[in-house]
């Protein structure tokens, strides 16, 4: 039996870890629930953030601006995706969208991979993110804890946009009914511009804050994208509080099972999607019936 | 998720090839050339890919390499290792004009050597369908690479089922030449096994008897039988192990394993991973605090970990490699490869590009020595145990496992004051000779199969 302070650091670590999903998957839940797209390139994505953000850092030496460039440059990325490409796919049936962000994110880190090379770049740790924190019953990166911070700024941020706001509010009602939206003469179309441009955001930032903690290679999406879309299915297609729900709840899934058998982790997080799946098929926050 | 990418056929058919094919096998029979290699095939019955794979004036290779995946930055040097050793094979240079079989001709048995390089994905499936099509479609007289034991595993299973000769590219399992060794695939690199023998006496001497280990270990063959062996050879030293952590390859984050790592109370932190994981592990063992806590010992360095940490990280750091190229000191065949590949390419070669262009030097000179490229004759001649001198000084495969017996560098990471240039890593405290640290025959249950 683990002794205790292993559970206390494991739980936190859960925490930490399940912020960053939450913060990578509410992306796709926005982009899939509005435009009810499954995108498919939302790893991508996540790594072209992570990129940019190596990229900046390298020569600026400046970590807000290496966030913050990563962040813009998938927004612009992911509008002019969804102006090009997306746009055209929204009367398909999905499984042609599917094919089409899949080869879409095959395309996106072959490019990467031609400008950097497979090798994996190194991010620094931003100098007041260095070292380590004290917490009392365990010790913990500081980068990580000052990650956790704003991750939960930001998804606050995020909710209040999309609960406080007419943007969000229409968003929320093309979720619901696209079409009585359409019928409302509201312009639905630059709404979609806008909602997959924030969702890509999303991942890109996740992606250029995660880039000092893990090794930046042009395959490192893909994982993530495995995990977002657990996490999405966990809390409901579609619902952002369920993916923040779900991205909670799959970091603790990983960090508690790794505690007991670390090899489990990641079948532990499918097992508890498939329990989600047969209990409560719609997902945690997810409405039933919802296309 | 897995991705579908071309496998690389399109450099692989050259316009001799396409004008071969065009010029028919009628015009081909008028040849001189071609009808001695029918006298040829007459002395021996087909068997795999012989003799079709070896009847026109040039044979193909094919070589599968991690170009994506968790293993990737080793895959790209491999692939520049293949690139060399062929060129210097086809050209009668570098190694190939110091062995004494191969010295003075060019390509083997007068045949020019081709070869297409398909993406593995650091996937064993991936790679099987790769090898599948270069022995189905191209008549590949001989496979080899990957940097994946369980890849490895993988192909020398196809191997042995297609009769096509294996030289097996980087893999560091014991199973590879134990329990899942097969008549048609041969490894170089050395062992988890020899690795462990020749690292625990060096470690125990540098760091201490009375040590606490823990251990990260990635979940498949390599892992499992690199853990089973440094703590055999480590505890045999004193040393006690006081956690395993296993983990999936290809993971991201490692702070919920390393938490677990962290908590063990152990003196010495030794990583198991490979590749990008062991960076990304490595690191962030360090963001952790674990490595100011603990000395990190890696029993087999990925190729590329050094330049991708950087000595902050690597300083101090005890472990093996199948080559470092300051062994190019030590032996004129080693000075050559180095020398050439940095000619070629700009930078010091990698392990995995010693390995690959080993592999195929060795093979270039068994098929000469045997006189044909019949893959039972091949196989009996890398049987035969005749000592080759290499880029490792003399080397020769163990007949009963198809193991290299070859000398085992341990080296220390240099810190940032110690290196003398850009990729002066590491110091090379010893090189353990191979006979040292071979297991006994049968250690390992390895059956090889039948030649036919």
């Amino acid at each position: 039996m683990p002794n205790l302070s292993l559970l206390l650091s494991q739980l936190f670590n859960g925490l930490a870890l399940g912020t960053l999903l939450a913060l990578i998957s509410t992306g796709l839940t926005i982009i899939l629930g509005t435009l009810g797209v499954l995108n498919f390139a939302h790893g991508a994505l996540f790594m072209v953030g992570a990129y940019v953000g190596y990229a900046v850092m390298q020569a600026t030496h400046s970590f807000v601006l290496a966030v913050a460039c990563g962040a813009l440059f998938v927004l612009v990325l992911g509008v002019i995706i969804e102006r090009g490409l997306i746009r055209l796919y929204y009367d398909r049936p999905p499984e042609d969208q599917i094919l089409m962000t899949f080869g879409l994110g095959i395309v996106i880190v072959e490019v990467v991979r031609l400008l950097f090379g497979g090798i994996s770049r190194r991010m620094a740790v931003p100098d007041w993110g260095n070292g380590i924190f004290n917490m009392g019953f365990m010790i913990y990166p500081k980068y990580r804890l000052i990650v956790m911070v704003i991750v939960a700024v930001t998804l606050l941020i995020l909710y209040l946009v999309l609960y406080r706001t007419r943007l969000g509010l229409v968003v929320r009602a093309g979720i619901e009914d696209q079409r009585m939206v359409g019928m409302l003469g509201l312009n639905v179309q630059r709404t979609f511009m806008v909602v997959f441009g924030l969702g890509a955001m999303a991942a890109g930032y996740a992606g250029a804050i995660d880039a000092p903690i893990v090794s930046v290679t042009p395959d490192m999406g893909e994982q993530v994208l495995v995990e977002s879309f657990v996490v999405v299915v966990i809390g409901g297609l579609g619902s952002f509080p369920g993916a923040i729900l779900g991205g909670l709840i799959a970091g603790e899934i990983i960090s508690l099972t790794s505690m007991f058998n670390p090899a489990y982790s990641q079948v532990m997080l499918y097992a508890a999607m498939a329990l989600v799946l047969v209990l409560r098929p719609q997902g945690l926050f997810g409405q039933e019936g919802r296309e | 998720m897995s991705t579908r990418r071309s496998n690389g056929f399109g450099p692989a058919t050259s316009r001799r090839a396409f004008m071969k094919t065009g010029l028919g096998a009628a015009g081909a029979l008028m040849l001189p050339g071609a009808l001695l290699n029918t006298a040829w095939a007459k002395d021996y019955p087909s068997l795999g890919t012989f003799p079709a794979g070896a009847s026109g004036d040039s044979v193909f290779v094919g070589l599968s390499v991690p170009l994506t995946g968790a293993y990737s930055t080793a895959g790209q040097d491999e692939k520049k290792g293949y690139e060399l050793a062929f060129e210097h094979i086809n050209n009668g240079t570098g190694m190939a004009a110091m062995m004494d079989s191969l010295k003075g001709s060019q390509g083997v048995l007068g045949k020019h050597v081709e070869y297409g390089i398909g993406d593995s994905e650091t996937k064993p499936n991936s790679a099987v369908q790769v090898q599948t099509r270069f022995i189905h479609e191209k008549k590949a007289i001989m496979i080899s690479g990957c940097s994946s034991s369980a890849v490895a595993i993988a192909l020398e299973k196809l191997a042995q089922r297609e009769k096509v000769v294996n030289m097996v590219g980087a893999s560091g399992s014991n199973d590879t030449t134990g329990k899942d060794c097969q008549r048609y695939g041969f490894r170089s690199q050395p062992s988890a096994y020899m690795a462990g023998k020749a690292l625990a006496p060096v470690v125990a001497k540098e760091i201490g008897k009375n040590v606490k280990a823990a251990y990260l270990v990635p979940d498949y063959t390599y892992g499992h039988t690199v853990f089973d062996s440094t703590r055999k050879f480590t505890e045999a030293q004193g040393w006690k192990t006081v956690s395993k952590v296993l983990v999936p390859v290809g993971a991201s984050d490692y702070s919920s394993y390393l938490l677990n790592i962290a908590n063990s109370g152990a003196d010495v932190f030794v990583n198991v991973c490979f590749g990008n994981d062991s960076v990304a592990s490595s690191k962030q063992a360090q963001q952790f605090g674990i490595l100011d806590k603990m000395k990190m010992v890696v029993p087999n360095i990925s190729p590329f970990q050094a330049s991708e940490l950087g000595p902050d990280i690597m300083a101090g750091v005890y472990g093996t490699l199948d080559f470092w190229w300051t062994m190019a000191d030590r032996n004129d065949y080693a000075k050559t490869f180095v020398d050439s590949f940095e000619k070629k390419y700009g930078s010091k070669p990698r392990w995995t590009a010693h390995i690959a262009y080993l592999q195929s030097m060795i093979w270039a000179d068994a098929v000469t020595r045997a006189g044909t490229f019949y893959p039972p004759e091949v196989i009996k001649t890398l049987e035969s145990g005749k000592h080759i001198q290499s880029t490792l000084g003399e080397v020769y495969y163990r007949a009963e496992d198809h193991q290299m017996v070859r000398e085992v560098p341990v080296v220390v990471g240099k810190s940032k004051s110690q290196m003398k240039s850009k990729e002066d890593y590491f110091e090379i405290v010893g090189v353990t000779p191979g006979e040292d640290v071979m297991p006994p025959p049968g250690t390992f249950a390895c059956k090889l199969g039948s030649y036919t």
